[in-house]
């Protein structure tokens, strides 16, 4: 609203060209100077409001004469059409502008430290022994238990410990309850053989992860409470050469495509013939090579016996390893009482897996 | 049991060119673990064997200090006097050695600490110039005022026994002054400690081991038992079996007119010193040799202190031994004792009496050697803790053809060596069968290891172990090996004994690795699964697993507040714990748990949140007998379940505690307190992963608060407890204030059949809000429970979201609004029957508790 137009008719002056693209440029200079969305908003009435230049020129179109009157209403229209352009793009701009000054104020520090909600974990040795299971179950084995307080006569006399055997005091066992009760803390998984046998239908195959016991004092490399998987397989035709197949894949499955197992005469009452295992993988501390990993052997005919199934019929090996060694190895443990003093900061790191 | 592999390798015609290193190998291969391989330490320079001519006791000093005159065959002229004089004559060992000595000999002044040796005794002695093992070089030099001009050594400093305590003094006459110590020595050997597997006590001595490696390496072997036993005249004294199943034989020899004083010979000394076993006597000494050299061992009682007969029988009530320990024992009626008219004189197989002991002056001995039972053996060494080499021996195992060999031997090296006669009659009582015949399928070690050995090996391989070998057919015309078993061979009494000989002399290595197929499995159980998904939650919840000990200390009870007769109080005893007050199976895991939250506390954590599944024992009131059926058959399914019924119940249990914070403090803000809703949340957890809804009502169970504690429920059947700890157990235990725990039975809580699938309505809800007035004490479960039945089907959630009480509401009254979700199945719900369905609610609610709509 130049002061030239003021002073021009208001009726003549409104409407023609001159007029209308001076209002035009007012409109596109004044947007062009709005700095930011409200300065923008602020200005719009002047120049697309209803007392803006070019709706008080649209009133007076009215008033021309008939053959003025097409002519007019079209420059009027173009005129609004270049200021709400103008407009459109200058809003454009502006709200990209912003967007972008908005997310650049929200900007925050994103290595501040989050750990409102505490993290937990499973310990180690739990989750190793679901993974041993799993490999197990996954060659058709299933999963047994049994109790960790357990008669003499699971933990022993069936499985052909004689009464006054030294491999009975080899054992270091904790006797439980009175003198007379029968009791022991398992001294090893290898009851569960006994138990599965004698409960379940032929073929067996099982492995058994739990706990064990024995009268070692806590030191770096011995504990009185540790775990052990127990496998047994009870089928017709079952040889050594399949004991030595299942461990190579269970070695395999803990210590990689390349490891391997040997095995090493050794003397087992529940089995004969009996072995102790060695390991070789190539993630063993110290280098590549072998280590001792556990027992194994064809499970004892007087084992069959006592538990009803019939040695002629069929045969089983069995075999026995330490979890808490194979933790060690996979992970490089140097110190026992790191798995059993339940610091949290030796089970947070392995999370949910071991 | 230590061994030098010079002694085993005596017996043994093996190739050229067999290394330790190969002995080794083949003792891992067949079965007989190598735990340590010790070559003896190389000596270099001038280690020679010197006379002491003359002590010089210098009491100067705080300690004894001898500065001895040693004759190392050196004279005057300097040259080597041993390269002349073959030997002195045996009476330079009679008199004191002569202080100027002969003329021509050169004396050297060497300093020595020790005093078990005297003028005129033999010794080793490093002359300077000499390194002995450790790359320790001796030199001249002065020390105590003295030039010691080398050094007289021990055992242990010559790298060949572990006896510190004085030098090395070597029998009379076993070398000349000047000679080089190292032919003595023989330092070229290496001493094996290998591990014997208890079903092999034959192994338990050089006989057993040569025996193996001529097996392992198919090398001929020497059996250092082929003696010749003479025939007896008459007994050697009189014996009576009397328990004859605890000895099956005894036999006696007697030797008398012994010079008491004779040394045992170097060579026996030397291997008894790399066995690890201390010269005593020429008596001792040769009985020890014997055991290790057959495996049997032996007894030499000193005749002139028995008295009248010898009786073999077991112990009387409150009988009584002191044993050469000098311990005086109370011996059980289950031991076997070897008793004389003076009462017991020995504790069979186990350990003799010190009344009959050997002295320095006895030149009459008896020796005994016995076939004892293994299982009495074995309980009498437990009994009295005397885990002595023969009873190691005995309880594994000996050869009972062997008794009369070994006291023959023995007998012969007490002759030798001790100017000896030996009697011509000998005592052997009782007798023992021999080992009955296995018979099995000749293929049978095929089958067991899925190989096909070469033809021939079952019976070579039984041969090889000294079994007599027999082959046939049976009637259905399969081969047959039958083998009997040799005498020191009591392990091999069933086919699967043999295999296994045949399987280890062919090779562990020979079997190949084949994966069997297993029949299709049903994967985890429905139990099993549930576990992890427990641990998983809580886990992923921010608890930490630990697994504690379940050994617990009876005290704890009482810092727990639990009532005299809380059922919790009745655990099973550990008989023979690791920590004396630790001696109880727990109950709860809670004791254990808490300890560990102590233990990281300790270490400098403030908020700690743990968890434990384990098994607890809860015993019965009172302890069911326990049977012991046979392992000859199957137990009958009654025998099974009784064996089964006694042993106490385990459940699996789950316990959480948290103390400190449960919402971290930081940067953020504060932090947020652990309490009692975040332990009955840790209880819903668990109850969402087993599939069960969960209901708790206010409970009164320590260690609990009264106030502050849920009996957490499935159905109407406890199953476990959460909430704050007592201030008073918080206290007790040195806790965080606030410390909050949960524990429940897992197994209490039943597997869902099935999880069926809820319906889901796409129709809008319709959301009301309610809030009821009612008696504080009304619990809000209960409470929500009401509106819950009142409303109906329609009601889909129900939310608490403000609980207020204020004195506008009137004394001991609470408020609580509730948001409800109203949805139809069917249709979209209007606002009518909603409200319809909320004042049913709240009827509901007003009827039970008296709860009023709040206006």
């Amino acid at each position: 609203m130049s002061e030239a137009n003021d002073k021009q008719d208001p009726q003549a002056g409104a409407l023609v060209p001159e007029t209308l693209t001076a209002a035009v440029k007012q409109a596109e200079t004044d947007f062009a100077a709005a700095a930011d969305l409200d300065a923008l908003a602020a200005v719009k009435p002047a120049h697309l409001g209803d007392q803006s230049p070019l709706l008080l020129a649209r009133r007076e179109i009215g008033a021309l004469p008939k053959q003025e009157k097409a002519e007019a209403g079209k420059r009027v229209n173009e005129a609004r059409q270049s200021i709400q352009a103008a407009f459109d793009a200058r809003r454009a701009v502006l709200q990209v502008e912003r967007d972008e000054k908005v997310l650049r104020e929200e900007v925050v520090d994103v290595t501040l430290p989050w750990d409102r909600v505490p993290r937990g974990a499973r310990h180690p040795i739990a989750t190793l022994s679901e993974r041993i299971a799993d490999v197990f179950v996954a060659m058709g084995y299933e999963v047994a238990d049994g109790p960790e307080l357990e008669a003499e006569w699971f933990n022993f006399d069936a499985l052909n410990f004689g009464k006054d055997h030294p491999a009975r005091q080899l054992q270091d066992t904790f006797y439980v309850g009175e003198e007379d009760s029968g009791l022991v803390l398992r001294t090893h998984t290898s009851p569960v053989q006994a138990r599965t046998l004698l409960h379940r239908d032929l073929p067996v195959y099982v492995v058994c992860p739990g706990r064990t016991y024995r009268t070692d004092e806590l030191d770096s490399t011995h504990t009185p409470v540790f775990s052990q998987v127990e496998g047994l397989a009870v089928d017709k035709g079952l040889t050594m050469a399949h004991l030595k197949g299942t461990l190579d894949a269970f070695a395999r499955a803990m210590f990689g495509e390349s490891s391997k197992t040997r095995l090493r005469p050794h003397f087992f009452p529940f089995t004969e013939p009996s072995a102790e295992v060695d390991v070789w993988f190539e993630q063993k501390k110290g280098g590549a090579g072998w280590v001792e990993w556990g027992g194994c052997g064809m499970v004892n005919p007087n084992v069959l016996r006592a538990c009803g199934v019939d040695p002629e019929v069929y045969s089983g090996f069995a075999f026995g390893m330490g979890i808490e060694r194979t933790l060690q190895f996979r992970n490089g443990i140097p110190d026992m009482r790191d798995m059993v003093e339940g610091d949290i900061r030796f089970t947070l790191p392995f999370g949910t897996e071991a | 049991m230590k061994v030098p592999t010079s002694w085993l390798t005596e017996h043994l015609d093996l190739d050229e060119g067999v290394t330790v290193q190969d002995l080794v190998d083949a003792f891992v291969r067949i079965g007989i673990e190598v735990d340590d391989v010790r070559p003896l330490q190389p000596v270099t320079g001038p280690l020679v064997v010197g006379r002491v001519a003359e002590i010089e006791e210098l009491t100067e000093f705080k300690k004894p200090v001898r500065f001895c005159r040693v004759d190392v065959g050196e004279s005057d002229d300097g040259t080597d006097k041993a390269d002349e004089n073959v030997d002195d004559d045996d009476d330079a060992d009679d008199g004191p050695f002569e202080d100027d000595g002969p003329a021509g000999i050169r004396t050297r002044g060497i300093i020595c600490g020790a005093t078990n040796f005297a003028e005129g005794d033999l010794v080793i002695v490093a002359l300077p110039g000499t390194v002995l093992p450790g790359g320790f070089e001796i030199a001249s030099r002065k020390t105590y005022g003295r030039i010691s001009d080398g050094m007289i050594c021990s055992a242990s400093e010559l790298g060949i026994g572990d006896d510190h305590s004085g030098i090395l003094v070597l029998p009379p006459s076993t070398a000349s002054p000047g000679e080089d110590a190292n032919k003595l020595l023989i330092l070229d050997d290496t001493v094996l400690e290998v591990t014997q597997t208890p079903d092999r006590g034959y192994t338990l001595s050089v006989r057993g081991l040569a025996r193996e490696l001529s097996n392992a390496l198919d090398a001929p072997f020497g059996d250092p038992a082929s003696i010749e036993v003479p025939e007896a005249e008459s007994v050697a004294w009189p014996v009576h079996l009397e328990d004859t199943e605890g000895c099956k034989r005894f036999v006696l020899r007697r030797v008398k007119d012994l010079d008491a004083t004779a040394p045992t010979p170097w060579w026996m000394r030397r291997r008894l010193m790399l066995a690890g076993i201390r010269s005593i006597s020429l008596a001792v000494d040769v009985t020890n040799y014997v055991m290790l050299e057959l495996g049997h061992p032996l007894h030499a009682f000193a005749t002139s202190s028995v008295k009248g007969d010898l009786v073999v029988r077991k112990a009387k009530p409150g009988e009584k031994l002191t044993t050469l320990d000098d311990v005086e024992r109370t011996l059980d009626v289950d031991d076997v004792v070897i008793a004389d008219d003076s009462g017991v004189i020995s504790l069979a197989g186990t350990m003799g009496g010190a009344s009959t002991e050997i002295t320095p002056e006895s030149t009459d001995v008896l020796l005994e050697a016995a076939h004892w039972d293994p299982s009495s053996i074995s309980r009498t060494a437990r009994r009295h803790k005397l885990f002595s080499e023969a009873a190691k021996r005995f309880e594994r195992f000996t050869d009972p053809q062997l008794c009369a060999v070994a006291v023959e031997f023995a007998a012969r090296l007490l002759r030798q060596y001790g100017d000896g006669s030996i009697l011509p009659g000998r005592t052997d009582e009782g007798g023992v069968e021999p080992n009955p015949p296995v018979t099995m399928p000749i293929n049978l070690p095929d089958d067991v290891a899925g190989v096909r050995y070469e033809r021939g090996v079952t019976v070579r391989r039984l041969s090889q172990i000294g079994c007599k070998v027999n082959v046939g057919t049976s009637e259905d015309g399969t081969a047959l090996v039958t083998a009997v078993p040799p005498s020191w061979r009591a392990d091999l009494v069933q086919s699967a004994d043999l295999v296994e000989e045949v399987l280890r002399l062919e090779g562990y290595d020979s079997i190949p690795s084949v994966l069997p197929e297993a029949p299709a499995g049903r994967g985890l159980t429905d139990t099993q699964r549930r576990r992890r998904s427990v641990a998983r939650a809580l886990a992923e919840a921010g608890y930490v697993e630990v697994m504690p000990f379940p050994f617990i200390s009876d005290s704890v009870w009482d810092s727990f507040g639990l009532a005299e007769d809380d059922v919790r109080r009745k655990t099973v005893r550990v008989r023979n714990p690791l920590e004396a007050d630790k001696d109880r199976l727990a109950s709860t895991l809670l004791p254990g748990l808490l300890e560990m939250v102590q233990r990281n506390i300790s270490r400098g954590f403030k908020d700690v949140s743990l968890f434990h599944l384990g098994q607890v024992v809860l015993p019965g009131p009172n302890p069911l007998p326990m049977p012991s059926p046979g392992v000859d058959r199957r137990p009958t399914d009654e025998e099974l379940a009784v064996l089964e019924a006694a042993v106490p119940p385990q459940p699996l249990h789950v316990a959480v505690v948290l103390a400190g914070l449960r919402g971290r403090a930081g940067w953020w803000g504060a932090g947020e307190q652990a309490n009692w809703a975040d332990a009955v949340q840790a209880a819903r957890l668990v109850a969402q992963a087993a599939g069960v809804e969960l209901t708790t009502v206010a409970a009164d169970q320590p260690p609990w608060h009264p106030g502050r504690c849920a009996q957490l429920r499935v159905g109407q059947w406890p199953v476990g407890y959460a909430g704050e700890l007592h201030p008073k157990v918080v206290e007790a235990l040195g806790l965080p204030p606030r410390t909050v725990a949960m524990e429940l039975d897992l197994d209490a809580i039943p597997i869902p059949d099935s999880r069926p699938a809820p319906r889901i309505s796409a129709y809008p809800p319709v959301l009301l809000d309610v809030a009821l007035v009612a008696e504080a004490g009304v619990p809000s479960a209960d409470l929500a429970e009401a509106l819950r039945e009142g409303a109906g089907e329609l009601l889909e959630d129900i939310t608490l979201f403000d609980s207020y009480q204020g004195e506008q509401l009137g004394e001991d009254k609470r408020s609580m609004a509730y948001k409800l979700r109203f949805r139809a199945a069917d249709r979209t719900l209007t606002v009518d029957e909603a409200t319809k369905a909320r004042d049913a609610a709240v009827a509901v609610a007003g009827e039970r508790f008296g709860a009023s709509l709040r206006t």
